[in-house]
């Protein structure tokens, strides 16, 4: 393995507290997120509109956590392509069985 | 220096973890959009209080509505926003410890993996007890309208199992398990790599070298997270 005599008793790198305060902010935005969901869940009726504010907010979420929590944005950009764009071939499966439901409910 | 011959400039393992995600990520959208296709099959119901029946898809707010110790009192969904809360904290401790590891701070790391495997700890006990109370079902159980061997009959049905359950179509319970119930293998695993993780960090073994590990388990630990997101949105509350 790669410089395993050369790190063996490494000194401690102080931590950097603006990175550690981004991660608290993002903690914030993700929990007020997720209350904002139940605050629509009870206060608003049922209904597409409903439904689309659930799942930008729950994509809203997922942004932040796979880009910063999984820190993929500072990864190389063939990465998150890579990671990334596949991905999109759930919404022709999405697309596929919900016409198929609508052709058997029709 | 080996970092130099690593593909896209990510380590070998850290670019096999991101394939295995994008294929679990597959698995489960595909319960999901399936779990989509058979609910919009079924007759759904805006209103409030409608009787259960095998028709109409029930409104998981009002499967989901009980908390430990208060569980006669209707809480719709509190329980299932606590234990979203409880993984996402213990994906924010991970962070943490990811970080401690990139800066060889033994000690941190230590610290922070151990609530990580407390948060995940926790939420395995919080699933444990939503699938119980889910199998065991009301008090007295609903009467309701059931399709059997070719006619409809009324029939007193208490709690839940893979053929018929109380709150809806037999399909809805049968998502249910198969969907929390996958995901929580994937916590179970996620806290099994967190403790082989944890313990390889008290025996300084990952400090002779590097943290690379805890920042994949820590992938998967996230990974896990994500998908509860979803499947708190698509399950619980849509």
């Amino acid at each position: 393995m790669y410089n395993r005599h050369k790190r063996a008793y490494t000194s401690i790198i102080p931590p950097n507290h603006q990175k550690i305060k981004k991660i608290w902010r993002i903690t914030g935005i993700i929990s007020v997120l997720t209350l904002l969901e139940y605050l629509c869940a009870f206060v608003m009726a049922r209904g597409v509109l409903l439904y689309s504010i659930f799942i930008l907010l729950t994509l809203y979420k997922a942004f932040y956590i796979i880009g910063t929590f999984m820190h993929l944005r500072e990864e190389k950009k063939i990465l998150i392509y890579a990671t990334m764009l596949p991905c999109l071939l759930l919404l022709f499966l999405f697309l596929v069985l919900w016409l198929e439901a609508k052709a058997i409910m029709a | 220096m080996q970092k130099n011959i690593w593909p896209w400039k990510a380590s070998h393992g850290k670019l096999m973890m991101w394939f295995f995600l994008i294929s679990d990520i597959f698995t489960f959208a595909s319960l999901l959009i399936a779990y989509g296709f058979i609910r919009y099959l079924h007759l759904a119901t805006n209103v409030k209080d409608v009787q259960p029946s095998q028709i109409y898809w029930p409104i998981p707010e009002k499967v989901f509505h009980s908390v430990p110790f208060l569980q006669d009192m209707y809480l719709p969904l509190i329980f299932v926003g606590i234990m979203t809360f409880v993984l996402i904290l213990s994906s924010v401790t991970m962070v943490l410890a990811v970080d401690a590891g990139k800066r060889m701070d033994q000690k941190k790391v230590e610290k922070w993996l151990f609530w990580t495997i407390v948060g995940g700890i926790i939420f395995l006990c919080c699933q444990a007890w939503e699938w119980s109370h889910f199998i065991a079902g009301s008090k007295e159980g609903i009467w309701m309208h059931i399709f059997q061997q070719g006619t409809w009959i009324k029939k007193n049905i208490q709690g839940a199992n893979l053929t018929i359950n109380e709150y809806g179509p037999p399909a809805f319970a049968a998502f249910f398990f198969v969907i929390t119930g996958f995901h929580g293998l994937h916590v179970l695993s996620g806290v099994v790599l967190n403790i082989i993780i944890y313990y390889r960090t008290v025996v300084g073994y990952y400090q002779k070298e590097n943290y690379l590990m805890v920042e994949k388990v820590g992938l998967y630990w996230h990974f896990v997270d994500v998908v509860w997101l979803f499947v708190f949105t698509f399950f619980y509350l849509i």
